[in-house]
């Protein structure tokens, strides 16, 4: 493998692995804040992808706009839909078992993925980058390396960022922070708990909805994305240890590099090297790799 | 005699007597159903028995079927109990390392780590020549037991799975009876009592894991057999998914709500997919049964073997239920 | 100090979490037919002293000496199984079982046979008795039949001793015991202590300053990790490190 080649994987490893961390980081958020594991999870990030799709001609018919617009738009139904969803249904799993959680789970899974077949169906699509961002950038002599997957690496970082600080900086982020662990005396203090895991959920899904979306020109929109991205998430939260977002971050690099050099050097094991990772973490960490914090 | 034993002696009666009144489709019907049974079964030990809620159980019946279909002899029949005892043992094995990986975790990390290491399986037999992709591997004549059991036979095929189902459902019965089971019962309602106590827990979970991998894998093995053939969604989350779905709809805590479960759940399947019901909507029949799952999750807290007590409950009213005295061990 | 037994023994024992000092440097000593009081303020290292000493926590360092045996590597079920008994501040009785099968479950622990897997566990004429006579010792004999969860709070809390008991350990680690009972539960559970006094060494954790000044034969005193005083009930109401950091000056 020559220089070039392996700059972009790593360039490659480096963009896969920030999405993932954007994505666990949804799930991380929500099962550390409101104590719900939402298997569908995975499907907000397929509901991107197809809105990514779906929506674009219909934003280019009523607005004229491209894809930045189609993001916006997507971004804002996202949110939308993340508010009424956990009004109709996540508010009522909060003090269940994890086990009736991850069954209703599984099963608004299996909805949403019948709904997406009837809506739009099953078929595989592309979607095009926005030509401003369709070009490539020079590496070396020969290799080009294509600015779209820059440009999502950016928003990933991007939004990374901006949820660290919103935790960290301001009085939302602060009262998050509290009422993920003592809840009835946020309540005490009249803060509405109820419209801060509202957001807070609300959020989680938007990020999963914009990370499909992003990602779509690259992974292009497929009926299995849902499920794949959410068990690789979960091997994620596994190798980085459970609420620990520094973990998931790392773990997310780790798991971006075996399996792009993972398909490069060995394709045929590459779908196995991500688990054999996650054992070997294992068997040296049983915890994962940090603990929470 | 016990109103559930009762119950249950009466089930395998049912299913005895059905072939002579069940057409060709029915049998097959009613054996695949069997099937799932034990694979409920084994889960159920795991998770009503001891607490562990594994989501990667789909993988210790797909290794089971793989492992039948592998070792089978090309061109003839190969032995029944040698091929049986070999799937069973592989899936054991694989449950074991599993488990060692698994069991020092709790919770939802535990549920995760599961569905990963099923994914792990999933992939190798996907991806690779070994399980013959995604097409599948066809085994090519029925393993037999000599003269006396010829599985190419549906009514014997019916009949063997039916035995299988009855020893498995015994077994576990005596086993959760014994010291080791009730140890498993301490342990999924407060570990840290049983190891103030004196109980090393890890050990008692690795064995009930393991024993529940062999149980899946004898699952697959019949499954197998029966089909003749073998593909990689046999080890899809989705099979773990539903297995899962299967005791709670059926009722945690009681071996016989495995038995429900499976039933319930396979003939709910049937009717979701029904044409003749839902007309085009039947291809979606995931919606349908999404649903349903979790409108029996949140609606019926103790599966379908706690109804006739929600039903009395409404009845007769709460204050004048009379105090049932439970049973520290499983109830059949 | 006579020639007492002392059945365990906890020495120099030290905790850290990342920066911060839990327990520093206790000493410890339990004796036979002793009931040996450790009292302090909320965050003064109680908790962690007795999960290191059950063997829930390892110390950052110092050691535990049980029966004999430096134990400090051993885990909390081998423990156990040597004789350490402990109960915990909350309730770990099993709710859905009856009282006996809760003794039973308990008393099996020391005859585990795992592997007799046909043999149904009510047949265990062992561990049957041994619940017996846990139960016995706890006063709940006229409740064998009854489902754990439907006791009364005192109940509960014999039964969570009972349970302890019914390995027969020769040291007891009693967490609050006394947490949340009425006075006449008090009173109760303050006999049931002394009649273990005779044949275990007892280490007893609470809050209750009136129960611990009747029945504790020796106090230690913690704060914030640290051993402040340790001696007999009067020695401890006389000191007056004692009296302004924690007695409030009686």
């Amino acid at each position: 493998m020559d220089l070039a080649t392996f700059l972009i994987q790593c360039l490659n490893s480096v963009q896969y692995g920030l999405l993932l961390f954007l994505v666990a980081s949804g799930l991380t958020l929500i099962f550390g804040i409101m104590g719900v594991i939402n298997l569908a999870h995975g499907s907000f990030y397929m509901i991107g992808a197809y809105m990514a799709y779906a929506l674009a001609p219909v934003v280019a018919s009523t607005f004229g706009g491209g894809f930045f617009a189609t993001l916006v738009v997507g971004f804002a139904l996202s949110i939308v839909l993340g508010y009424l969803l956990e009004w109709a249904f996540f508010s009522f799993l909060y003090e269940r078992e994890h086990l009736q959680q991850v069954l209703m789970t599984y099963g608004l899974i299996l909805v949403f993925e019948e709904l997406r077949s009837i809506i739009v169906g099953d078929d595989v699509h592309g979607v095009e980058a926005p030509a401003i961002l369709a070009g490539t950038l020079p590496l070396g002599d020969i290799m080009t390396y294509p600015v779209y997957r820059l440009f999502i690496s950016g928003v990933c970082l991007a939004l990374a960022l901006g949820m660290y600080l919103v935790f960290t900086r301001t009085r939302l982020g602060m009262m998050i922070r509290a009422g993920s662990t003592n809840r009835e005396m946020v309540q005490s203090l009249g803060i509405d708990i109820q419209f801060l895991y509202r957001v807070v959920f609300a959020a989680g899904v938007a990020i999963a909805v914009l990370a499909g979306m992003v990602a779509a020109p690259v992974s292009s929109v497929y009926p299995g994305m849902g499920s794949q991205v959410l068990i690789i998430c979960f091997v994620v939260v596994v190798i980085g240890g459970i609420g620990s977002i520094r973990g998931a971050l790392l773990a997310a690099m780790l798991i971006g590099i075996v399996d792009t050099f993972g398909k490069v050097l060995l394709p045929q094991a590459a779908g196995v090297l991500v688990y054999v990772l996650m054992a070997l973490i294992l068997l040296w960490k049983p915890d994962g790799l940090f603990k929470a914090g | 005699m016990n109103s559930r034993v009762l119950f249950v002696l009466c089930a395998f009666a049912a299913l005895l007597a059905y072939p002579w009144v069940g057409g060709k489709f029915g049998v097959d019907l009613v054996n695949k159903i069997m099937i799932y049974a034990i694979f409920a079964l084994s889960l159920e030990l795991l998770v009503g028995g001891t607490g562990l809620v594994c989501f990667g159980q789909a993988a210790f019946f797909g290794i089971g079927a793989y492992a039948t279909v592998l070792l089978s002899p090309t061109a003839e029949a190969g032995s029944l109990c040698l091929l049986l005892l070999a799937s069973a043992l592989m899936a054991g094995l694989y449950a074991l390392v599993v488990g060692s990986l698994s069991l020092r975790t709790k919770g939802v990390y535990f549920i995760m780590v599961t569905l990963a290491f099923a994914q792990m399986a999933y992939y190798v037999v996907h991806d690779t020549p070994l399980g013959g992709g995604t097409d599948g591997i066809y085994l090519n004549v029925k393993p037999a037991m000599g003269q006396l059991i010829d599985l190419e036979d549906p009514l014997v095929m019916y009949q063997f799975t039916l035995a299988m189902l009855v020893l498995t459902f015994g077994f576990l019965a005596v086993l959760l009876r014994s010291r080791f089971g009730h140890a498993l019962a301490g342990i999924r309602v407060n570990e840290q009592r049983m190891r103030a106590t004196g109980f090393a827990t890890y050990p008692y979970k690795l064995a009930a894991f393991t024993l529940s991998g062999t149980l899946a894998g004898l699952a697959g093995f019949l499954f197998a057999v029966k089909d003749g053939f073998v593909n990689p969604e046999m080890m899809s989350w989705h099979l773990s998914g539903a297995v899962l779905i299967m005791i709670i709809l059926g009722g945690l805590g009681h071996l016989r709500g495995a038995l429900i479960g499976a039933f319930a759940f396979a003939l709910l399947q049937e009717l979701f997919k029904s044409e003749a019901v839902f007309g085009a909507l039947a291809k979606h029949w995931h919606l349908g049964l999404g649903l349903t799952i979790i409108a029996s999750v949140a609606l019926l807290p103790r599966g379908l073997v706690g109804v006739p007590a929600q039903i009395r409950e409404r009845l007769i009213g709460r204050s004048s239920r009379r105090a049932e005295t439970p049973e520290v061990n499983h109830e059949r | 100090m006579s020639a007492e037994a002392i059945l365990l023994r906890g020495r120099h024992i030290t905790r850290r979490w990342g920066g911060l000092v839990a327990v520093n440097d206790v000493s410890i000593d339990l004796a036979l037919g002793e009931v040996h009081a450790v009292i302090g303020t909320n965050g003064a290292g109680k908790s962690t002293l007795i999960n290191m000493l059950s063997g829930e926590i390892p110390p950052s360092s110092g050691s535990v000496e049980l029966l004999g045996q430096d134990v400090t590597t051993w885990s909390q079920p081998k423990r156990a199984r040597a004789g350490l008994g402990r109960s915990y501040q909350r309730n770990t009785i099993y709710p859905t079982f009856t009282v006996m099968e809760n003794c039973r479950l308990a008393a099996q622990a020391a005859w585990q046979q795992a592997w007799r897997w046909w043999e149904a566990a009510s047949t265990c004429v062992n561990s049957t008795e041994a619940a017996r006579q846990a139960a016995h010792s706890a006063g709940l004999t006229p409740y064998l039949e009854q489902t754990a969860g439907l006791l009364s709070h005192g109940q509960k809390r014999q039964l969570e001793i009972a349970m302890c008991l019914a390995t027969s350990p020769q040291v007891l680690l009693l967490d609050e015991p006394l947490a949340g009972m009425g006075a006449e539960e008090t009173e109760r559970m303050l006999e049931l202590l002394a009649q273990l006094r005779h044949d275990h060494a007892v280490l007893l954790v609470e809050h209750d300053m009136d129960a611990v000044f009747r029945i504790a034969d020796r106090i230690t005193v913690m704060v914030n990790g640290s051993v402040i005083a340790s001696g007999t009930p009067q020695a401890i109401r006389d000191n007056a490190e004692v009296q302004s950091a924690y007695l409030g000056g009686h």
